[in-house]
C-alpha cells in the first residue's frame, strides 16, 4: 500500500481548508470500507487522508416528522437502521442500509460515503433518489445543495470540486400514504455488489388504489445510478394495475445502458431492470397498504 | 521510511501504546506490532471476516480500519474473550459442536457471534445466518457454526 | 483383521485436542510466525496471460531504501531436462521451476516472475512496481477445445502428445491422452433401448481456503534451511524445495504451522522456494505472504473441462454401455486430474461395456492443482445428469435405477481394479429411506434432485510414534498436518487400542526432523493411514507393556492379556494392573516405552455418497435457492462422527458453490476479472440451509477399525444433484457449470 498522511479534522472549516490546500490527492475518510481498499489496491492515488468522523455535523442523525431527516455524511449504516422512526419513515433507505456489505461493514460504512464513492452499483443511492434527497455540500465558498440524482457524474466521480465535501443528506418528511422500497439482484444472498438495483417510492391516494406520484431509480445499469424520470412520470395519476406497473418497468428498461462484466451481462441486466422495477413498485405499494 | 504516529488505545481492557504508519491497518498493527495474531488476514478487503474485531462495541473488519484511527478507542479481540480459567460460552459452544475444522476463520466467527449475542441474545437461525454472512468459512458448510451460536445463545 | 466390537472411544465425540488453541486465537498459523530481523517478501506477477520475457531489470527495485534482495529465475539452479521425482510420479523439473519463477515465458496472468525482500511488506510491494520486465505479448489460449485445435497457439514448443504410450511427432497443447476400456461398448449400445448423449462444460474453480499461502525461510550459516509454513504435507514441501533448489533433503527442515484450509491446494509449492531463495540472498529470515488476488491468480485451481457422456439402458433400466470423453484444462503445465476423473466417472455402476477417453490439455491459466476428489466432480456432473435423464425417460425413480445398477464387491471398474466391499448400495438405500426423499415436493418452481458420487481414496506412507508418560497418558507424535480435526481422529484410534480416554492422548504435529516420513494430508487418507499408523504404534506399545507386566508378575508373556485398559494374568496367578498404574512402573521394569508404527496401506477402500437436494428457482431472475439438503455417505467407520459430518457438510457446500456461482471469469486477454472473495462467489451462511449429513457404515476391510476416507467424495454429487433438481423445478436441463442466474435465464429463453 502506498504511503500517505493521515489528518483528523475536527470542524467543517478545518476539513474544507485541508481539502482546498491538498487538492486532488486528498480524500475524505469516513467508514473507509471503499477508500482503504481502493488505496490498498492502487485504484486511487491518495497522499492525504482526512478523517472527518469527529466533526459533529457529519454525525447528525436528526429526524423530525415535519421537516424530515438530516443524515450526516459519516453516519454508519447500523445507526440508521437502529432508529425506529427512520425505519418507519424511509423503509427504502433501510432496505439498502441492511444489505450494504455484511454486518461488520455496516458497523463502519456510511450512506454518505456510499454516495461519495459514486459507484454505479451503489445500493445507497437509488433509495435517496426516490426519496427526493438533497446533498448538502460545504466548500471554500460556503454551502450549496445538489439533488442526489445529480451528485454522481461518472464511476467514482461526483460534482464535488476541490475543497468541497459532503456534510449531510437531507430527506423531506414522508408524505401520507407514501412508502419506499429498494432491492437488488445478487447471485448470493449477501456480500455481493448489485448486478442491478432498483428503488421505488410511491404516494397513493386515500383509497390506496391510485398512484398520486412515484419515483423510480436504478443502480448498476449506467455509469451512474439513474433516476428513471419517464418511468416515474408514467405512473402519476394511474390506477394501480399490473399493466401500469409493467409500463413503468418497460420505460425503466428503456433508459438502462448496462455493460457486461464479471457481475453480469448487459442483456441479463436489462432484463432484471424490468423484474426489479416491478418488484420495487409492488413492494412500495404493499407497504403503503399494510401501514396502519 | 514513512513517519510513524504514536497511538494510544485500549485493547482487551488494557491501555496500549504503539507506533504505526498511517497506511498500516488495525489488522497489521494487531498482528505485526502487537503480536496479537488471533485476527487473521483472509482477503484484506473486507470480504471474509477473518479479521473481525469489536471496535467501540461495533463489529468491524480490522483490515478496513487504519491503526491511527483507533486513538482513544477500545478494541476487543479474540485474545481477550476467555477468562484465565474459563472459556467464553461461545468458545465452549464451538468446541462442543465441532464448529471448526481448519480453524482459520474461527476467531472471526467467534467475535462476530459475540457482537451478535451482545445485542440480540436470542437470535433466530435466520438472524444468525444474516449476521454471520460476512464471515466466510470454507470447511464446515456453516451447519455446525450456526448450531454453535444458537447453542451459545441458549446457554447464556 | 477387522475388529468388530463395541468401541469405547471410537464413535464418540470428544473435544478436539487443538480446539482450545483454535477458539482462543492462540493457534499459530503460517502467517503468524515471527522472528527477530524478519524481512518481508513480495512476488511480482505477470500482467499477461501469455508472453515471452525479453528482459528483467531489477536495478531500480534494488536501489529502493529498505530493499534487501531481489530474485528472478536466474537465481534458480539450471533445471535442464531433468525429471523430478516427487514420489507421485515423474514431473518435468523445468516445468516445476518455471512455475515458481518464470524463466523464458509467462503462461498465465499472475505467473511469478521476480520477488523482493524488504524491511516491511509495503516497501516490498512498492519495489515490485520498480522491476522493469519487457514482454513480447502472445495470444492466449483460454479454453480446452480451442487449445486442442491444430492451429491453436502453442504454450510449449517441445510438448508432444503422449497417447496410449506413443509420443506424437508434432508439438501440441494436448499433453496426453488416456483410455480405459471394458467389454464391448459397441455391442452394449446396440443392446440398449434408450441411449442418451450429452455434452457438458464446467468452469475453473478454486479451493477457496480462507488462509492465503505463506512461507518463512531462514538459512543458517552452516547451510541448514528451515521453512515454516502452512502446508498439507511438510515432507512434500521438503521434497519439492529440494528438487527445485537442487539442495539435499538432509539440509532442509520444514516446520508445519497450523493450516487454514487446503482441499488439495496446499500440496504444490509456490512461494516456499522463493522465501528460501530470498533468505539465502539476504542472510535473514524472510516471510512471504500471498494476498487473495495472488491466491486466485497464482496458485492452482481445479480445471475447467469439456465432457461428453453417452449412456445406454434397456427399457427395464439396466445400463448396457457407457462412453465418456473428458478433456481437462491442465493450466500452464501438464498434469490435470483427468486421470482420476476417468477412473471415477462410471464407478458407482456395474456396467459391462465402457469406454473412457481422457485428454490433458495445457491452456494459459494457472497450473491446476488438486481440489477435493480432483476430476471426479467434473465427471460426475456429466454422468449423473445423463443417468437422471435415462431414468426419467424410462419412468424409473432415480434412486431405483441406481439400486438396479449399483456397483458391488467384485465388480470391475473400467480402469481395471475390482471393487472390494463397498457401500454404494447402502448410501442409496439410506437416501431412499430418509424422510427428505418422501417429503412433499409439489410447489411451483420447486424441484428435487439426486445424484451419487465415487472417490477411490488413497493410502500412502504415514508414521506415528507414541511416548508413554508415567501418569498413564501418551504423547503421540505425527506428521500429518491437521486441517479438520485429525489430531482427534488419529489419537482416538491409539486410545482405543490402549483402553484409555481420548483425552489421555496428547497429539503433536511435528517437523520433518522429528517424525518418520508422512505423506500429505490429502486423498482422504489421514484418518485412514495415519490413524492406521497410530493403531500400529499403539499395538507396539501394548506389546511392550505386556512384556513389562509379565516381568512384574514373573509370568510368561503369553499369560498376560489386555482388555478394557487392564492387564491381567491368566493361567493360575491372579494379577491385575491398569494401563495407568503400569505406566508408573516403567522405570523399574526396564525404562521408558516408545512405540512406533509405520504404514503404506493399500486398502484405502473407495467411498460413495448419494445426495438429495430441494431447490426453488426464481424464473424471473434465474436464481436458485437451496431449500433442503441431505448428504448420505459411507464412512466405513466414523471415528469422530462430528468431524465426519463436518467433512460431508463442508464438501457438499463446496459443491453447491461450484454448482451455482463459482468460476474464474476471464476477459479476452486472459485476465481473471473476479480474483476476490467479493466476486468469486463462495457460499455464505445465508445462502444455505442446514446440511443433513447421514453416515452409513460399511466397514472397510483394509483398516483395523473399518475406516474409509471421508473428505473428498462429498463434493462429487452436488452439481448433478442440483442440475437434476433444477430440471425437476423448471423442466430445463443445465449442462454448463456454474448454473449461474444468467445461464438459467438463457436456458429459460428470458434473455
Amino acid at each position: 500500500m502506498r504511503d500517505f498522511s493521515y489528518i483528523a479534522a475536527n470542524t467543517i472549516p478545518e476539513a474544507v481548508a485541508l481539502l482546498d490546500e491538498k487538492g486532488e490527492n486528498a480524500r475524505i475518510l469516513a467508514g473507509g470500507t471503499d477508500l482503504i481498499v481502493q488505496v490498498r489496491e492502487a485504484r486511487r492515488d491518495v497522499n492525504w487522508i482526512i478523517d472527518i468522523k469527529s466533526i459533529p455535523e457529519v454525525n447528525a442523525l436528526d429526524y423530525n416528522a415535519d421537516t424530515g431527516l438530516v443524515l450526516g455524511a459519516a453516519v454508519e449504516c447500523y445507526k440508521i437502521y437502529a432508529d425506529d422512526a427512520i425505519c418507519k419513515g424511509y423503509p427504502g433507505l433501510i432496505d439498502a442500509t441492511k444489505i450494504i456489505g455484511g454486518t461488520a461493514i455496516q458497523g463502519r460504512a456510511a450512506v454518505g460515503g456510499n454516495l461519495c464513492n459514486a459507484s454505479p452499483a451503489a445500493d445507497g443511492i437509488p433509495p435517496l433518489i426516490v426519496l427526493n434527497a438533497t446533498c448538502v455540500i460545504a466548500g471554500p465558498n460556503g454551502e450549496r445543495e445538489v439533488p442526489v440524482e445529480q451528485f454522481c457524474t461518472a464511476p467514482g466521480q461526483t460534482v464535488l470540486k476541490n475543497g468541497e465535501m459532503l456534510v449531510s443528506i437531507k430527506i423531506p418528511a414522508p408524505e401520507s400514504n407514501s412508502s419506499s422500497f429498494y432491492l437488488r439482484f445478487i447471485p448470493r444472498n449477501e456480500m455481493d455488489i448489485a448486478v442491478v438495483g432498483a428503488g421505488a417510492s410511491v404516494v397513493l391516494d386515500d383509497t390506496k388504489q391510485t398512484i398520486v406520484s412515484a419515483r423510480i431509480a436504478l443502480a448498476a445499469v449506467a455509469p451512474t445510478p439513474l433516476f428513471a424520470e419517464e418511468a416515474s412520470a408514467r405512473l402519476a395519476g394511474r390506477e394501480i394495475s399490473d399493466a401500469a406497473i409493467d409500463e413503468a418497468a418497460e420505460a425503466a428498461k428503456a433508459i438502462a445502458r448496462p455493460i457486461s462484466d464479471m457481475r453480469g451481462t448487459a442483456e441479463q441486466r436489462t432484463h432484471l431492470v424490468g423484474v426489479l422495477t416491478r418488484r420495487a413498485l409492488n413492494g412500495a405499494i404493499q407497504r403503503v397498504r399494510e401501514a396502519t | 521510511m514513512a513517519r510513524r504516529s504514536h497511538v494510544q488505545t485500549t485493547i482487551n481492557g488494557e491501555t496500549v501504546e504503539f507506533l504505526c504508519e498511517p497506511r498500516q491497518s488495525l489488522l497489521e498493527v494487531l498482528r505485526d506490532e502487537l503480536h496479537l495474531t488471533g485476527a487473521k488476514e483472509g482477503c484484506n478487503n473486507g470480504n471474509c471476516g477473518a479479521c473481525s474485531v469489536i471496535l467501540d462495541g461495533r463489529l468491524v473488519n480490522s483490515c478496513l480500519v487504519l491503526g491511527v484511527e483507533t486513538e482513544g478507542k477500545s478494541v476487543e479481540t479474540i485474545e481477550g474473550l476467555a477468562a484465565p480459567d474459563k472459556l467464553h460460552p461461545i468458545q465452549d459452544a464451538f468446541l462442543e459442536n465441532a464448529a471448526l475444522q481448519c480453524g482459520i476463520c474461527t476467531p472471526g466467527f467467534i467475535m462476530s457471534a459475540k457482537a451478535l449475542l451482545d445485542q440480540n441474545p436470542n437470535p433466530t437461525e435466520h438472524e444468525v445466518r444474516y449476521w454471520l454472512a460476512g464471515n466466510l468459512c470454507r470447511c464446515t458448510g456453516y451447519d455446525k457454526i450456526v448450531r454453535a451460536v444458537l447453542d451459545a445463545a441458549a446457554a447464556e | 483383521m477387522l475388529e468388530n466390537k463395541d468401541y469405547k472411544v471410537i464413535g464418540t465425540r470428544p473435544i478436539r485436542h487443538d480446539g482450545v488453541d483454535k477458539v482462543t486465537g492462540r493457534a499459530l498459523y503460517g502467517a503468524d510466525f515471527q522472528a527477530a530481523g524478519l524481512l518481508h517478501g513480495r512476488v511480482l506477477r505477470s500482467p499477461h496471460a501469455h508472453a515471452k520475457i525479453i528482459s528483467i531489470d531489477t536495478s531500480r527495485a534494488e536501489a529502493l531504501p529498505g530493499v534487501k534482495g531481489v530474485v528472478t529465475a536466474k537465481d534458480l539452479p539450471d533445471a535442464g531436462d531433468k525429471v523430478a521425482d516427487l514420489g507421485e510420479g515423474a514431473v518435468n523439473l523445468k516445468h516445476l521451476c518455471d512455475n515458481i519463477l518464470a524463466s523464458d515465458k509467462v503462461l498465465y496472468k499472475g505467473h511469478a516472475v521476480a520477488a523482493v525482500a524488504a524491511t516491511n511488506p509495503h516497501i516490498a510491494e512498492e519495489a515490485c512496481t520498480l522491476i522493469d520486465v519487457e514482454y513480447e505479448v502472445l495470444s492466449p489460449v483460454l479454453e480446452v477445445r480451442q487449445a486442442m485445435e491444430p492451429d491453436a497457439p502453442l504454450l510449449h514448443e517441445h510438448l508432444k502428445t503422449t497417447s496410449l504410450g506413443e509420443t506424437a511427432d508434432e508439438p501440441s497443447n494436448v499433453a496426453s491422452h488416456i483410455q480405459h476400456k471394458l467389454g464391448d461398448p459397441e455391442k452394449g449400445f446396440a443392446e440398449a433401448d434408450v441411449i442418451i448423449e450429452r455434452e457438458f462444460v464446467t468452469g475453473t474453480v478454486h479451493q477457496g481456503y480462507i488462509e492465503p499461502h505463506n512461507a518463512t525461510a531462514h538459512y543458517n550459516a552452516d547451510g541448514q534451511l528451515t521453512i515454516w509454513c502452512s502446508t498439507q504435507g511438510a515432507f512434500t514441501v521438503r521434497e519439492q524445495v529440494a528438487e527445485i533448489l537442487q539442495y539435499p533433503i538432509s539440509k532442509i527442515k520444514v516446520v508445519p504451522m497450523e493450516i487454514g484450509g487446503g482441499f488439495g491446494g496446499k500440496i504444490s509449492v509456490y512461494i516456499k522456494p522463493v522465501a528460501a531463495m530470498l533468505a539465502k540472498k539476504t542472510g535473514k529470515p524472510v516471510k512471504v505472504l500471498m494476498n487473495r488476488a495472488d491466491v486466485f491468480e497464482g496458485t492452482g485451481p481445479t480445471p475447467a473441462s469439456f465432457i461428453r457422456v453417452k449412456m445406454g439402458a434397456t427399457k427395464e433400466g439396466k445400463l448396457t454401455a457407457a462412453q465418456g470423453y473428458l478433456a481437462f484444462e491442465a493450466g500452464a503445465y501438464p498434469g490435470s486430474p483427468v486421470g482420476p476423473g476417468a477412473m471415477c466417472i462410471f464407478a458407482p455402476y456395474s456396467i459391462e461395456n465402457v469406454i473412457i477417453d481422457g485428454y490433458d490439455v495445457v491452456v494459459n491459466k494457472p497450473k491446476t492443482a488438486p481440489y477435493r476428489a480432483p476430476g471426479a466432480p467434473n465427471a460426475a456432473f456429466g454422468s449423473e445428469t445423463v443417468l437422471d435423464e435415462i431414468a426419467e425417460h424410462l419412468g424409473i425413480d432415480p434412486l431405483e435405477i441406481r439400486l438396479m445398477n449399483g456397483a458391488k464387491e467384485g465388480d470391475r471398474r473400467a480402469d481395471g481394479p475390482v471393487h472390494p466391499r463397498i457401500g454404494f448400495i447402502e448410501t442409496v438405500e439410506a437416501a431412499k429411506a430418509h424422510p427428505h426423499y418422501s417429503a412433499p415436493n409439489g410447489k411451483k418452481h420447486h424441484g428435487r434432485g439426486v445424484a451419487s458420487g465415487y472417490w477411490f481414496n488413497i493410502g500412502l506412507e504415514s508414521s506415528v510414534t507414541i511416548n508413554v508418560n508415567a501418569d498413564g497418558t501418551i504423547n503421540l507424535v505425527e506428521g500429518s498436518t491437521d486441517i479438520g480435526g485429525t489430531r482427534a481422529s488419529i489419537a482416538m484410534q491409539a486410545a482405543e487400542v490402549l483402553g484409555i480416554p481420548a483425552e489421555s492422548v496428547n497429539p503433536s504435529v511435528v517437523d520433518t526432523n522429528s517424525v518418520g516420513y508422512t505423506a500429505v494430508t490429502g486423498g482422504s487418507r489421514t484418518t485412514y493411514a495415519t490413524g492406521y499408523a497410530a493403531y500400529e504404534a499403539a499395538q507396539e506399545v501394548k506389546r511392550q507393556m505386556i512384556t513389562r507386566a509379565a516381568k512384574l508378575w514373573e509370568v510368561d508373556e503369553a499369560n498376560v492379556q489386555f482388555a478394557d485398559g487392564e492387564f491381567s494374568s491368566i493361567n493360575g496367578k491372579e494379577e491385575q494392573i491398569s494401563f495407568r498404574d503400569l505406566c508408573a512402573r516403567l522405570g523399574e521394569t526396564g525404562g521408558p516405552i516408545v512405540g512406533s508404527g509405520t504404514v503404506n496401506p493399500g486398502g484405502a477402500g473407495g467411498a460413495y455418497a448419494t445426495h438429495v437436494v430441494d431447490v426453488e428457482v426464481d424464473e424471473e431472475t434465474g436464481k436458485v435457492e437451496i431449500l433442503r439438503y441431505t448428504a448420505v455417505q459411507d464412512a466405513g467407520k466414523a471415528i469422530h462422527p462430528s468431524y465426519v459430518e463436518g467433512q460431508i457438510q463442508g464438501g457438499a457446500v463446496q459443491g453447491i458453490g461450484w454448482a451455482l456461482n463459482e468460476e474464474y471469469i476471464y476477459n479476452a486477454e486472459g485476465e481473471m476479472t473476479n480474483a476476490s472473495f467479493l466476486d468469486y462467489r463462495m457460499p455464505t451462511c445465508l445462502d444455505l440451509p442446514m446440511i443433513d449429513a447421514v453416515i452409513v457404515e460399511v466397514p472397510n476391510p483394509g483398516h483395523p477399525y473399518g475406516v474409509r476416507g471421508v473428505g473428498e467424495v462429498p463434493i462429487v454429487p452436488p452439481m448433478a444433484a442440483i442440475a437434476n433438481a433444477i430440471y425437476d423445478a423448471i423442466g430445463v436441463r443445465m449442462t454448463e457449470l456454474p448454473m449461474s442466474p444468467d445461464r438459467l435465464l438463457k436456458a429459460l429463453g428470458k434473455i
